[in-house]
C-alpha cells in the first residue's frame, strides 16, 4: 500500500517536468510539455509506485472558442486517461500540442489501446501522431475532407449527398441548410460557485 | 500458373453476423485469417459534436442512443459527471432507482448478447428464449419513462419521476382474446416493484434454462472453447474492460473497486474467467445475469421500505411541480429558464466512469461555465474491444470470426458514436 498520496508521488517523479499538476474534484491532472510526453508516459507506466498500466481513453480538445474566446494558450490538447489496476488510481495527462499541423509523439508503443484512439483524434481533430504505424481516418466517410470536431467546422458540415437522377448516381453538393443554434450558448456566473476553487483553468 | 495463396475477403457491412454495420477486410490464407482490418464509422452520428450545441439536459437523449441494447445505463456516467461539476448529490432513493435500472439494463444487454451470440453460432432457440424475458424488462422501462427503449430517465439531480404505483395493463383488442389478456395481466396487478419482484423470482430458472441449452452443449463448446484466448497482460495492454477483462481472469469491476451510487451498500459477487477464451466470457456474462438479479432484489427491498424524493430540491436544476407553476410566478420562470436555456455549469473538467454492461463507460466533460458542455467525450468499451479484432482473430478460421464478433458483444451505436 502506498504511504504517499498520488499528488506527492507525481511531484517526486515529475518535479520540473510538468507545467501543472492540479487536483480538481479529487482527480489528478498532469499537464506536460509535448516534448517530454514519452518520457513521462514511460515512467507513469513502469515506475512501481505509479504503474498506470491501462490507457483507458485518449481524446483531443480544441480550445478555439473556450470561454467566448478568452483562451490564452495553445489551441489543441490531447488528453490521456490512465488507470492503474494495481493501485486503483486514475490520472489524467494533458498535452498541449503546437504547430500547424499539430504534431505529438504517439504512445502506441507503451499502450497498444492507443492505436485506434490516436487514429480517431487524427480523424476528428487533424492532430498528427509521430511514430503511429497506421494513421488513417477511422470514423468519417471514405474520402472525407476536414476534421469535424474542430470548433471552426460547422455542425451541418460542408457537403451533402443526394441522388442525381439525370446522371444516375449519388453526388455531393454544398449544403443547402443554414446552421442554427437553439438554445443560444451563454456563460452565466453563478454566485453559488464564486470563490470556490474549481480549478478550471490551467 | 502462379500459385495464389492469400486473398482478401470483404465481410459486411450488410451481414447478419456483423451485428450492425461492421465491415471487415480479411486477409485469408485458405480458410485461415491472416489479418483483419475492421472499417468502422458507418453509424457515426457525430454525437460529440452535436452535444456541444445542446444544453446539458438535452444531451441525455443522445447518451441513451449510444449503446442501444442497454439504454438507460448509458445515461449514468453523464448525469454523474454533470452532478459532480455542479456539486450536487441526488437523493438516496434516486440512487437506488438508478442502480436498479442499471442492473435491469445489464440483464437486457447480456440477454441480447446470449440471444445473438447463440443465433450466430447456430443455437436459434436462445434468441427466442432471451427475447421473451427482454420483453418484460422493456415493460419496466415503459412503465417508468413511457418509452420502451430510449428512456431519457436519469437527470442530473435524480431521476425524472418516481416509480409508478400501478403497472400498466394489457388492453383487450380485436386480435386478442380475454383469456390471453388475463394471462398477460396476471402479474401486473400491483406496482412496478411487484412486477419486477415477480420477474426476479422466475428469472434464475430462466437462466438455468439457457444454461441447459448451451453450457454443456458439445457444438457450443466446439465453437467457443479455446477461441480468441487473451492473457490478462494482453487484456490490460489492449484496454479491455468489463466481461472481456474479467473473462481473462482479472478481477476488476468498477462497482466494487471504485463504487459509485449505492453499489457499496449492496451484496454481490464478481465472476472471473480462467482461460480468457470465448467460452469463459460467456460463463462470466451468464453469472452476471444471476448477480444482477440479486442486486435488483436488494434494490426492490430497499425501495419498498424507503419512500422519499427522487430529485434534488434545487430549482436551478430540477423543474418545479406543475401545481407550483400554476400558482407561483417564480416557479413559472424557473420552469421556463430550465427548459429553454438550461443551467450553467461551473468551469472545470471531469472524467466519470461507470461499469456499463459492456465494460467501462466514461464521460469526459469540459465546461467553460456555459449552459452547454464545451467538450463532451464518451469513452465506450466496445471501441477498445473492436480495436483488438486483428489480434483476436489472427490464425483462426473464418467461422471463428463470427464467434469473436459475438463475444466482443459489439453494438455500433457506442463504437461509432
Amino acid at each position: 500500500m502506498n504511504r504517499l498520496g498520488l499528488a506527492e508521488r507525481l511531484r517526486n517523479h515529475f518535479e520540473g517536468v510538468y507545467t501543472a499538476c492540479v487536483q480538481d474534484r479529487e482527480q489528478f491532472i498532469l499537464t506536460v510539455p509535448s516534448e517530454r510526453l514519452l518520457e513521462v508516459a514511460q515512467q507513469l507506466r513502469d515506475e512501481p509506485d505509479l504503474r498506470f498500466d491501462m490507457l483507458v481513453d485518449l481524446c483531443g480538445v480544441d480550445y478555439l472558442t473556450y470561454g467566448e474566446g478568452s483562451w490564452q494558450g495553445e489551441r489543441f490538447a490531447v488528453v490521456y486517461q490512465l488507470l492503474s489496476l494495481a493501485h486503483n488510481e486514475r490520472v489524467r495527462v494533458k498535452v498541449f500540442v503546437e504547430g500547424d499541423p499539430p504534431i505529438v509523439d504517439s504512445v502506441v508503443d507503451l499502450w497498444e489501446s492507443s492505436n485506434w484512439y490516436e487514429r480517431e483524434v487524427f480523424d476528428l481533430y487533424g492532430i498528427l501522431f509521430e511514430g503511429h504505424p497506421d494513421l488513417r481516418r477511422i470514423l468519417t466517410d471514405y474520402g472525407f475532407v476536414g476534421h469535424p470536431l474542430r470548433k471552426d467546422f460547422p455542425v451541418s458540415g460542408h457537403v451533402e449527398m443526394r441522388y442525381d437522377a439525370q446522371r444516375g448516381r449519388v453526388v455531393y453538393q454544398p449544403v443547402s441548410i443554414e446552421p442554427r443554434e437553439h438554445p443560444p450558448r451563454v456563460i452565466r456566473r453563478d454566485n453559488r460557485y464564486e470563490g470556490k476553487d474549481l480549478g478550471g483553468r490551467r | 500458373m502462379a500459385e495464389i495463396r492469400n486473398y482478401t475477403l470483404n465481410f459486411g457491412p450488410q451481414h447478419p453476423a456483423a451485428h450492425g454495420v461492421l465491415r471487415l477486410i480479411l486477409e485469408m490464407d485458405g480458410e485461415v485469417v491472416q489479418r483483419a482490418d475492421p472499417h468502422i464509422g458507418l453509424l457515426h452520428r457525430g454525437t460529440e459534436k452535436l452535444a456541444e450545441r445542446r444544453a446539458f439536459n438535452q444531451n441525455i437523449g443522445y447518451l441513451t442512443r449510444m449503446d442501444y441494447v442497454s439504454m438507460v445505463a448509458n445515461e449514468h456516467p453523464y448525469v454523474l459527471a454533470v452532478e459532480r461539476l455542479l456539486g450536487i448529490e441526488p437523493p438516496l432513493r434516486a440512487q437506488y432507482i438508478r442502480v436498479m435500472f442499471d442492473e435491469i439494463s445489464r440483464i437486457l444487454n447480456h440477454l441480447f448478447f446470449l440471444g445473438t451470440h447463440g443465433l450466430d453460432l447456430g443455437a436459434m432457440t436462445m434468441f427466442l428464449y432471451t427475447f421473451r424475458e427482454r420483453e418484460d424488462l422493456f415493460d419496466c422501462y415503459e412503465a417508468v419513462s413511457g418509452a420502451r427503449m430510449h428512456t431519457h430517465y436519469y437527470r442530473p439531480g435524480g431521476v425524472y419521476r418516481d416509480l409508478p404505483d400501478q403497472m400498466p395493463q394489457h388492453q383487450l383488442s380485436p386480435w386478442t382474446s380475454q383469456k390471453d389478456i388475463d394471462r398477460l395481466n396476471a402479474n401486473r396487478g400491483g406496482s412496478l416493484l411487484d412486477f419486477l419482484w415477480d420477474f426476479t423470482e422466475r428469472f434464475p430458472a430462466c437462466v438455468d434454462e439457457y444454461e441447459t441449452l448451451l453450457t454443456e452443449n458439445r457444438i457450443w463448446k466446439q465453437r467457443t472453447v479455446g477461441i480468441a484466448v487473451v492473457s490478462p497482460e494482453r487484456a490490460v495492454q489492449l484496454g479491455f474492460t468489463g466481461a472481456m477483462l474479467r473473462g481473462s481472469g482479472v478481477e476488476w469491476d468498477l462497482r466494487k473497486k471504485q463504487p459509485y451510487a449505492v453499489y457499496d451498500r449492496l451484496d454481490f459477487d464478481i465472476p472471473v474467467g480462467i482461460n480468457g477464451d470465448c467460452y469463459d466470457r460467456y460463463l462470466v456474462r451468464v453469472e452476471e445475469l444471476r448477480q444482477s438479479n440479486r442486486i435488483i432484489r436488494q434494490c426492490i427491498d430497499w425501495l419498498r421500505r424507503n419512500p422519499g424524493p427522487v430529485m434534488v430540491d434545487d430549482r436551478k436544476v430540477a423543474p418545479p411541480t406543475r401545481e407550483a407553476m400554476k400558482q407561483d410566478m417564480e416557479s413559472l420562470i424557473h420552469h421556463f429558464k430550465l427548459f429553454s436555456e438550461g443551467y450553467s455549469v461551473p468551469e472545470g473538467e471531469i472524467y466519470v466512469a461507470v461499469e456499463h454492461p459492456k465494460g467501462e463507460m466514461g464521460v469526459y466533460l469540459i465546461s467553460d461555465g456555459a449552459n452547454k458542455p464545451y467538450r463532451f467525450r464518451t469513452r465506450t468499451a466496445g471501441f477498445a474491444h473492436l480495436a483488438a479484432m486483428n489480434e483476436l482473430v489472427r490464425g483462426h478460421m473464418l467461422s471463428d470470426v463470427v464467434s469473436v464478433v459475438g463475444t466482443i458483444d459489439i453494438v455500433f451505436g457506442e463504437i461509432d458514436r
